[in-house]
């Protein structure tokens, strides 16, 4: 039985994922870029705490263009994080486990992490 | 393997350690947003507080935990040759061990305060 070959389908581009499946792959996508960001956020609180000229250095860095645009990456990053991983911890204690409350809730959180993320950006950067 | 790679654990590791992530996460940036950290001295002295270092050490205790919990479950889906999946769960396990002990240098080395 396990080794009979099974249809398999796996054409990302013709496959039509549902909100619920973006907002979950959406969630591990930010989770790698956020994995890969604790070295140079490590990096940076080092530098801060290092010296007076560290210091001054990490202010003159996070004002820098490119990584204004990582920033931002970043951001989104975190908050779509943040969201959809409340709305996983909810699905976990059986809260909005409905089809239909977990697309909307699935639109909700990505919806909100990208308006806080560009509320966040207009008011910090 | 046993302890926080298998299972349940794992799984509630992954919940605690996101809980402490969201409470810091939210309250860390208002908190700093109150205190003086514009210049050198005030943040390194703020630092150097037991509280401020406690909750920072207990930050990256959480955010390395979930970190490994959620790249393990990234490896174990799209790493299907169980060699190759072996030899980067431990390169991955030896970085975060590395990111661990780097961060806890850097918050200790800050905890004599600016002279």
């Amino acid at each position: 039985m396990l080794n009979k070959p099974r249809p398999v389908f796996l054409n990302l581009f013709q496959i039509r994922l549902p909100m619920t499946a973006i907002a979950s792959i959406l969630h591990r996508v930010s989770g790698v870029f956020l994995f890969l960001a604790i070295p140079f956020f490590i990096y940076l609180l080092q530098l801060s705490l290092q010296s007076q000229a560290g210091f001054e250095s990490v202010l003159s860095i996070t004002r820098s263009v490119p990584l204004k645009l990582l920033s931002i990456l970043l951001l989104w990053a975190l908050m779509h994080h943040l969201f959809a991983g409340i709305r996983f911890l909810l699905l976990d204690i059986d809260i909005g486990i409905s089809r239909s409350t977990a697309r909307i809730s699935a639109w909700l959180v990505s919806l909100t992490a990208l308006l806080v993320s560009i509320l966040l950006v207009g008011v910090c950067l | 393997m046993k302890g926080v790679t298998t299972g349940l654990n794992a799984w509630l590791l992954q919940r605690v350690s996101a809980i402490y992530l969201l409470l810091f996460i939210v309250t860390m940036p208002v908190l700093l947003a109150f205190l003086d950290v514009s210049s050198y001295l005030a943040w390194k002295n703020l630092m150097a507080n037991p509280f401020m270092a406690v909750t920072w050490v207990l930050f990256f205790v959480s955010i390395i935990s979930h970190a490994w919990v959620g790249i393990r479950d990234v490896v174990i889906d799209y790493v299907h040759s169980f060699k190759v999946r072996i030899i980067v769960l431990v390169i991955l396990a030896l970085w975060l061990v590395a990111m661990m002990i780097w961060v806890m240098q850097v918050l200790l080395m800050s905890q004599g305060g600016a002279v």
